[in-house]
């Protein structure tokens, strides 16, 4: 079977080509409606917009390829960002009066949302790897333990970033570089960088080994239980770096922050192409993902086509096509 | 069922039995009579055709030629549950039970008694009661199977047997998973449902077990029938010397002069979890070493212990000096890789392809940061070569290349973390005659340029063709050490079986 498709590389290219290129297409698809309903959707403001707004879950998705390419699952995302943002307001509203207004306490902020991401990372990677509970149940734990903490840290209401600081801090989501807003520049960032260790390093090698086979992953020499500690930790610093991203836009922190990410990011994971059970993951196929889910929220908005209120339930149509594509070119080979 | 006098028509008869796989033909016209009230043991080494034709038996299997005969008239079963429902059961070696449900739920799983449309629990757990106690367990209806002990699972699977008024119990090994305390409460059963008539097949390796419970013996070979005679004819040496003897072809290369070398690996007192207890050998510089033992004898634990995949405790020294090998990076730092028996479950990534599986090993030789793919290509360039992987692209999935690319893409990407001490699990497990002569020349050649082979081997030819010398285990210890003529078939059997005095120091 395989050898004939090899040996027929019009019909091998073009089989190729739909599964690998399908996001892509459903994408263009998706911007030439866009284009076609509503003039505005082009304009810089709508694009910058879109893409702003999806940084903070393209973010996440990058860091969640990882966990899922290796086997892994985290449905603790959503929580752990409010959380971070929690500590990172209460931090430098709390640093402000004795460091003064400026660059340094937000900065101060930005370290302990890292070191806040990294350790909860932590936490689900050991519990996961060390303790050996399923990555389902322990952070479906955490995820609840997350989001009561924000709750409990807000006392049930919202913190709120002091004014002062929130006015130097608010750039870092509203301005930008060369006219291209931050989050934007963050997010391409680590998309490009997180494609080129799954594709071109030892570490990315090994998370597809591992969810490929765990059994031959440490018979072949890989120290599994640090490379599936490693995808925990590094989700749990890019929800850090998406959190910094994210306090800018609204400078509060509340129990309903974050709701429902960590499902978002995971249906970006697989609309994206990579498999669910692991063995495969493809990052920018990932951000393809993310951004097929919120230009199908801006354009349900733009057009009176149908109403905004079906967005979920037009991206839920989305994410189970996309797993029935990809079984179909499981079953053609 | 009732008659307590053994009636001497055979119940089930197998008649000129074959079998073939493809093009290979495992079973040539096989002969088998059950007798009511008969245990009847059935004999041989690993892959002379035991399993089969008690697939072929219990309906799980259908005979490429030949018939079966169930009470003197022919009959052709299309599954199991068709066997069964004609009374015949096969108890697999590894239990068929749901591990959640409770005994009683277990017995009658798929045959549930019911009363309108709901379960009549009350009369099933009456009747799993009654069979349980016939079978004096103390386990009760109740109990999760997943909580009960090894042996109270195999009387749960009598107890579903007998639910199913078996008249003809097949039994796959049973007490490879028994403590002798427990195998011997096993026999008064089977004794017990002798005497009920019920007639029983019944394979072992452990010859002392068939002396003792068997009526008859049949011994199988290479798929043939070698043997059969009423148990008084046939004392445990006869058996184990019709079990083997088969001629060696020259499918080995020439054996090189034995090494005198330097010991490159030795290790004493080691012991692995509860399977393998104080094992001692030393291998030396240039030489091929093998492991003879039954399955279930501790070779590849033994193996799996010293690369660090399972915990152990002993010394192990490599070229002299001490090392502490907890993982297999350990043991690749040391210089030792292992080949695993199971390619498909621990040795190669199948839906990858064979760049990715080539180097996944030694992938630190080709990545400081970044992987260099183009290296790995040329690797596999080369492997392709040296190994001769024949595979019909280079894109190509590795699930989907034969048994024998896969050994030899296994070898290959062993080869490629350079290692001094190489480890091989069952070589040609399931590998064509041409390929396993191109793995025995490797092996050979591998010895020649004076790295030292480990190979762990079910095939007895594999073992005396291949090695300078031979380490026989049996039940977790070395029974023996053999060199020289004493690497023979018969030397090696009978150590295997515990027949060989004590143990050779």
């Amino acid at each position: 079977m395989t050898t004939d498709t090899a040996r027929t590389p019009a019909r091998a290219g073009l089989r190729i080509d739909f599964h690998v290129w399908g996001p892509v297409v459903a994408l263009l698809a998706l911007i030439a409606l866009g284009a076609w309903l509503n003039p505005n959707f082009l304009s810089y403001g709508n694009v910058t917009n879109v893409l702003a707004r999806s940084a903070f879950i393209g973010i996440i998705a990058v860091g969640m390829t990882f966990v899922i390419t290796s086997g892994g699952l985290d449905l603790s995302v959503g929580s752990m960002a409010a959380f971070i943002a929690g500590v990172m307001i209460l931090v430098m509203n709390a640093l402000a009066p004795s460091m003064g207004v400026g660059w340094g306490v937000i900065l101060v902020g930005m370290v302990v949302a890292l070191a806040v991401g990294l350790a909860a990372g932590l936490v689900n990677g050991l519990l996961v790897t060390q303790a050996r509970i399923e990555a389902f149940i322990v952070t479906l734990g955490t995820m609840g333990i997350f989001r009561s903490l924000i709750t409990w840290l807000a006392d049930g209401g919202t913190l709120s970033l002091g004014s002062a600081v929130r006015e130097v801090y608010r750039p870092v989501y509203y301005s930008g570089l060369f006219g291209i807003a931050w989050p934007i520049v963050v997010f391409a960032a680590v998309v490009v960088l997180g494609e080129i260790v799954m594709r071109k390093t030892p570490f990315g090698r090994h998370c597809a080994a591992i969810g490929s086979n765990e059994q031959v992953a440490r018979y072949s020499a890989v120290n599994v239980e640090r490379v599936r500690l490693a995808t925990y930790v590094l989700l749990g610093v890019l929800v850090g770096i998406a959190t910094i991203m994210y306090v800018p836009r609204l400078g509060s922190a509340s129990s309903s922050t974050g709701v429902l990410w960590e499902l978002e990011a995971i249906a970006a994971v697989i609309i994206g192409g990579t498999v669910l059970k692991g063995g495969f993951g493809r990052v920018w196929g990932t951000a393809v993902g993310v951004l097929i889910l919120s230009l199908i929220g801006n354009i349900l908005n733009l057009a009176d086509l149908v109403s905004p209120y079906l967005n979920g339930a037009i991206q839920g149509v989305i994410i189970i096509l996309a797993v029935v594509l990809q079984r179909q070119k499981k079953a053609e080979r | 069922m009732n008659a307590p006098a053994p009636d001497r028509r055979a119940v089930l008869e197998a008649r000129r039995v074959c079998r073939s796989f493809g093009p290979v033909e495992v079973l040539h016209e096989v002969d088998l009579a059950l007798v009511a009230g008969e245990v009847h043991a059935l004999i041989g080494e690993n892959g002379a055709g035991k399993s089969t034709l008690m697939k072929i038996l219990s309906g799980y299997l259908e005979p490429t030629r030949g018939e079966l005969l169930l009470d003197g008239k022919p009959v052709s079963f299309s599954s199991s549950a068709e066997a069964e429902d004609a009374g015949i059961v096969l108890i697999h070696q590894e239990f068929n039970l749901a591990e959640q449900l409770t005994v009683e739920e277990n017995i009658f799983l798929g045959r549930e008694t019911r009363r309108g449309v709901f379960l009549d629990r009350k009369a099933m757990k009456a009747e799993a009661a009654r069979l349980l106690a016939e079978l004096e367990t103390r386990v009760g209806p109740d109990a999760r199977v997943s909580g009960i002990s090894v042996s109270d699972k195999q009387m749960v699977e009598i107890a579903k047997a007998l639910s199913r008024n078996a008249r003809v119990l097949v039994m796959d090994e049973p007490t490879a998973v028994l403590t002798n305390r427990e195998a011997a409460v096993l026999f008064r059963q089977i004794e017990r449902l002798k005497a009920k008539g019920t007639a029983i097949l019944y394979t072992s390796h452990k010859l002392d077990e068939v002396a003792r419970i068997a009526d008859r013996i049949t011994v199988f070979r290479d798929g043939t029938r070698v043997a059969h005679a009423p148990a008084g004819e046939m004392d445990e040496d006869r058996m184990a010397q019709a079990m083997v003897g088969r001629e060696l072809s020259n499918l080995f290369p020439q054996k090189a002069p034995p090494a005198t070398g330097e010991p490159v690996l030795s290790v004493k007192g080691f012991s692995v979890g509860s399977v393998v207890a104080d094992a001692s050998f030393e291998l030396r510089r240039g030489e091929i070493l093998g492991f003879a033992g039954l399955v279930g004898a501790g070779r590849t634990e033994l193996m799996e212990g010293l690369i660090g995949i399972r915990e152990s405790r002993g010394t192990v020294e490599v070229a002299g000096r001490a090392v502490s090998i907890r993982s297999v990076r350990d043991a690749r730092r040391a210089g030792i890789a292992y080949l695993t028996e199971d390619r498909k479950g621990r040795g190669l990534l199948t839906a990858k392809g064979m760049r990715e599986n080539l180097t996944l090993l030694a992938l630190d030789r080709f990545a400081r940061l970044a992987i260099d793919t183009r290296a790995e290509e040329e690797a596999l360039t080369r492997a392709i070569e040296e190994f001769d992987v024949r595979a019909p692209t280079r894109q190509v999935r590795v699930g989907n290349l034969s048994g024998g690319n896969q050994q030899k893409l296994l070898l290959a990407k062993t080869m490629l973390a350079e290692p001094d001490i190489v480890i091989i699990d069952e070589p040609t497990r399931g590998i064509d005659i041409g390929t396993k002569q191109q793995i025995y020349g490797f092996i050979h050649r591998l010895a020649a340029s004076g790295r030292s082979v480990i190979v762990v081997s079910s095939e007895m030819a594999e073992i005396i063709g291949l090695s300078h010398r031979v380490v026989v285990m049996r039940a977790g210890r070395v029974a023996g050490v053999l060199e020289g003529g004493d690497i023979n078939e018969d030397t090696i059997v009978r150590h295997a079986m515990g027949l060989e005095g004590r143990e050779a120091a």
